[in-house]
């Protein structure tokens, strides 16, 4: 943790955890859906469930899929600002298994898509994305985030990294996951450099791949 | 690389005869290539907005949904002004520390320092300190810098979570914090940062985390307080030119022990301690909400 992180973050309260940490899962799902949220299905499980509404979890939660930093003063009415922007946001307290206890999983919807992801906060703000419709990434967001879904064919993974190389991004850390050979993939980029637009939508145009999902640093 | 331990930032320090702080923003430099007036920028806006969760605090009605905590810090910030505290420079930090507290309870905008629920602390000695003893706004952010790797190094050595150590690392690790950072914003040598710092925290050392109602209020706010308060008697002890005996390096050591050796039931789950008496039970089940379906 560094100096900005122990004075800081600057964000709403009452919970490091169950608020800041929470606003950030939300706005990693916003991210990941690549467009505004039309509905959301959010299930808590662990100290999320058990303490989350006294801590505001859920109007974080909501706030994030909105848009909102964990500093935003309009925080607190997520709930009421979702309803009256036409945004269903509906929540349920469940049991994922042997998680982090303050994790949840959120089943988002757009005008053209979907995506299914879980996530917990691990203290302080901080905050681990576990899966993404399915798959396992295990993005801890310490670095600048490229994560595409794509079809497991030969040459995607050259094609981003020829697009990176070309923006001059250096890349720290990078892992693959699929659901089999040929099928549906999953590639993770972590970054020492911030990646431009203009890069993500040179890796969008390609052919092959379903989502391109940036995460800048946190804060 | 940051500093795992206060002994070799206090001897780097001491060695080039220059303040914890200056130590602490050359190695920022090197380490993550930050310039020091940039960092002291990006502190200074926080220190902003800690200012303005104590204004708010103290000249509010500010209350929390649940209703049990609100509007202490401008009751006794009224008193203070008025004359009616026992003390002054401390009544002032312990109404700020409550102020941040009772904001951050209310859904209000603070600045984590450590973490939300010890927010009050740090912010309430500086203020309060600086107020008495009319300190510049840069001393008090090149305070923030002191009082940041005080806390970097407590993560780094043992953590900063209430559900990982209890509160001794929450609002003990503030209070060491605060205490070891106001002693050099006074003048006084590194060293004496270390001291002031590591009697804060074995003052604190085994504190619980056992909110009522698994919420960030009873009794996190008034302990702000009292961590506030206690970061005060430190600080005089030490800059008097007592020392502690033990130093900070190995208080924080203790502290982490002491966390690991912490039954669950005091680590954040409210099933124990205050959260377990027939009041805080009472008060759980009344607050008994249901997510919003
Ligand atoms: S009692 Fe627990 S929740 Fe409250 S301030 Fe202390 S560590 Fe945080």
């Amino acid at each position: 943790m560094g100096l900005l992180d122990i004075i800081g973050p600057v964000m709403v309260g009452p919970s490091s955890s169950h608020t800041a940490g929470a606003a950030r899962i939300g706005m990693v799902g916003r991210r990941l859906l690549g467009e505004e949220v039309v509905e959301a299905h959010v299930l808590l499980h662990g100290s999320f469930a058990a303490t989350g509404v006294g801590h505001g979890t859920d109007r974080a939660i909501a706030a994030g899929l909105m848009g909102m930093t964990p500093d935003d003063g309009r925080l607190p009415d997520a709930l009421e600002l979702a309803r009256a922007a036409g945004v269903r946001v509906t929540f349920e307290r469940g049991d994922l298994g042997r998680v982090h206890p303050n994790s949840a999983r959120i089943a988002l919807r757009g005008e053209t898509s979907r995506v299914e992801f879980e996530a917990a906060s691990v203290g302080g703000g901080q905050i681990l994305l576990q899966s993404v419709d399915g798959l396992e990434v295990g993005i801890a967001f310490g670095f600048p985030t490229l994560l595409t879904e794509h079809d497991d064919t030969v040459g995607r993974i050259a094609q981003v990294a020829d697009v990176l190389a070309r923006f001059e991004v250096n890349v720290a850390f990078m892992r693959v996951a699929r659901e089999g050979r040929g099928q549906r993939a999953i590639m993770i980029v972590e970054c020492d450099d911030p990646v431009a637009e203009e890069a993500l939508a040179q890796i969008r145009r390609q052919p092959g791949f379903r989502r391109v999902c940036y995460f800048p640093p946190a804060d | 690389m940051p500093f795992h331990s206060m002994a070799q930032w206090v001897a780097l320090a001491e060695q080039s005869d220059r303040p914890l702080y200056q130590v602490a923003l050359e190695m920022e430099r090197t380490d993550s290539g930050i310039e020091p007036e940039a960092l002291l920028a990006r502190l200074a806006e926080r220190w902003e907005v800690m200012e303005a969760s104590m204004t708010r605090g103290l000249t509010e009605e500010v209350r929390s949904e649940s209703g049990l905590v609100g509007a202490g810090a401008r009751r006794l910030h009224e008193a203070r002004v008025a004359g009616h505290t026992l003390t002054q420079v401390m009544a002032d930090a312990i109404a700020r520390a409550l102020a941040v507290s009772e904001v951050n309870a209310a859904f209000g905008r603070i600045v984590a320092a450590p973490t939300a629920g010890s927010a009050g602390v740090v912010p309430g000695v500086f203020a309060a300190v600086a107020a008495a003893r009319n300190l510049s706004r840069h001393t008090v952010v090149r305070g923030l810098v002191t009082a940041g790797h005080i806390g970097a190094i407590a993560a780094r050595r043992a953590s900063l979570a209430g559900s990982a150590a209890g509160c001794q690392a929450e609002n003990g690790v503030a209070s060491a914090m605060a205490a070891g950072a106001v002693v050099e914003m006074l003048g006084a040598r590194p060293r004496v940062s270390d001291h002031a710092a590591a009697i804060a925290l074995k003052n604190l050392l085994g504190l619980v985390c056992d909110p009522v109602a698994g919420r960030v209020e009873v009794p996190c706010v008034k302990r702000n307080a009292g961590a506030a308060a206690n970061a005060l008697a430190a600080a005089e002890m030490a800059l008097a030119g007592i020392e502690s005996v033990i130093p900070l390096d190995e208080v924080i050591d203790a502290m982490a022990w002491i966390g690991i050796h912490m039954p669950v039931e005091l680590r954040e789950t409210s099933e124990g301690g205050l959260a377990a008496t027939p009041t805080g039970r009472r008060i759980a089940e009344r607050l008994k909400v249901e997510v919003d379906p």
